[in-house]
């Protein structure tokens, strides 16, 4: 019953799996995406407070929950690499981490441009959110420094999961101390934001789905990479590449 | 593991407690062999809280009010320069590769150099600090606090430490790349330490901050010596 999900550690196997998988969850995200962006834009009724500046959450919410969904991916991927030694998994681990800075630093610029109307300012310093979001990046920019600079693949990819581990159980620590922090500092610019009605709702559910589906298969396209790059050496490689269609 | 050794050979091997206290006199003997390496991290902690009157202005309510942040930030900085030779003249002198192989824990051995540090690097800190905060036209009273939180906060970022110091342990660029990794991970210490500071000069209540700094101090000492550990072997495959 487990068969299908031993192979899947096996590098060709996933290969030709993620070539298969890779353009749907693409395509499916895109509509998605495009389909939220026209209601996000258009369709939805303006907010009786924040007027059309509250449309950038459409971008926002999503960008910041995939922010720290790739830190989760990368982080327990390396935890498995780590622990049963599944070559596969470090891939993982390495190709989550730049896109996981990507959506961090939208999600950090999209809050910013949303502050700018909303509080007045672009950065807020007193915004535990936006304090741990940035913290997030710094972590995001360790790990991918770590990474490059150890030469060897396999020393860099335990290293990098204990650092990412270690980060882990920080990031909690650092979004408690930074709300204990601010909420000494300041009375935070709170929104009273009643439920969102469903009109507002149901967009940004799509949004959140198109952008995970495009998420999936931009990460399934850096892992195919990653895993050429590391099995360069090998057979299967190198048939894949000689033989008619050369496996793109 | 130790009961597959004839009793023959378990005699010879200390307990862990003894290679801890071994490993801990070992690093003092160093340091006190070498002065230089528990002074410089010092006159560079005095010197940054030099640098920030001169750079704001010397007025008093300014030097109150930002004290306690500045001494914090330096401290923080002092301890992430004296991080780098945590390990380097262990690993060029091969000492390191004694340590993997021997019979102790290697998380014991860890936290006794790391136990060295601190008592090399945070313990004088905070005995250097009521200097410059009294400089900083700091109350006597919230003296005391701020020696209570640099004491923790070192604790902890001394093992912290350990971790970034053991991963990039032989590497060309480890200096820049240590502060990269650190720092994120290092800012809650200084966020409870600063702040627990400043309410304590604000007649406010301040334990909350020192409960949750004993609290990572102990969380970390538990856990950082077995991370260094793994990342000690990682680094020296």
């Amino acid at each position: 019953m487990w068969k299908w999900f031993h192979q899947l550690a096996s590098p060709p196997h996933f290969y030709r799996i993620s070539l298969i998988l890779a353009p749907w969850l693409g395509i499916s995200g895109l509509i998605l995406v495009a389909y939220g962006t026209w209601q996000g834009l258009f369709v939805v009724p303006m907010d009786y407070q924040q007027g059309d500046a509250f449309r950038i959450i459409y971008v926002h919410v999503p960008s910041a929950y995939l922010s720290m969904m790739a830190y989760m991916i990368m982080a327990t991927s390396g935890a498995i690499g780590l622990i049963w030694r599944i070559k596969l998994s470090h891939a993982v681990a390495a190709a989550a981490a730049p896109i996981g800075a990507g959506f961090t630093f939208l999600a950090l610029c999209t809050g910013s441009i949303w502050g700018r109307p909303m509080w007045g300012t672009w950065w807020e310093w007193g915004d535990p959110r936006m304090m741990s979001e940035l913290i997030l990046l710094f972590l995001y920019f360790g790990y991918m420094a770590l990474r490059s600079s150890i030469d060897d693949t396999t020393k860099a990819d335990k290293a990098s999961a204990v650092l990412a581990l270690v980060g882990i159980v920080n990031v909690v620590i650092v979004h408690f101390s930074v709300e204990w922090w601010s909420s000494l500092h300041q009375g935070q610019t709170v929104f009273k934001k009643g439920t969102m009605d469903a009109d507002m709702r149901i967009p940004l559910f799509i949004m959140l789905i198109g952008f995970t589906l495009l998420f999936g298969s931009m990460l399934l396209r850096r892992i195919r990479t990653e895993v050429l790059y590391r099995e360069r050496r090998t057979r299967w490689v190198r048939e894949m590449i000689l033989s008619p269609g050369g496996g793109a | 593991m130790n009961q597959t050794i004839s009793n023959e050979g378990q005699r010879d091997i200390p307990g862990m407690f003894a290679g801890l206290a071994a490993t801990t006199k070992r690093d003092l003997l160093l340091a006190w062999k070498r002065p230089g390496d528990v002074l410089n991290p010092l006159f560079f902690f005095a010197m940054v809280c030099t640098l920030f009157p001169l750079a704001v202005g010397p007025s008093a309510e300014q030097l109150e009010f930002s004290g306690p942040g500045v001494l914090w930030v330096a401290a923080l900085l002092a301890t992430l320069l004296s991080l780098n030779a945590l390990f380097i003249s262990d690993f060029e002198d091969g000492s390191l590769d004694q340590f993997l192989v021997s019979p102790q824990p290697l998380p014991m051995l860890v936290l006794g150099k790391t136990l060295a540090h601190w008592l090399t690097s945070g313990l004088p800190l905070v005995f250097v600090s009521p200097i410059l905060a009294i400089t900083y036209r700091m109350p006597l009273s919230v003296v005391g606090v701020m020696m209570l939180t640099l004491a923790l906060g070192t604790i902890s970022l001394s093992l912290l430490g350990s971790i970034g110091a053991a991963l990039t342990v032989g590497l060309h660029r480890g200096t820049a790349l240590l502060s990269l990794l650190i720092l994120p991970l290092a800012m809650p210490i200084m966020i409870l330490g600063a702040n627990a500071v400043s309410l304590a000069a604000t007649n406010d209540i301040y334990s909350t901050g020192i409960w949750a700094l004993g609290a990572y101090a102990i969380a970390s000492l538990s856990l950082a010596p077995y991370a260094t550990a793994a990342a000690l072997r990682i680094s020296n495959e």
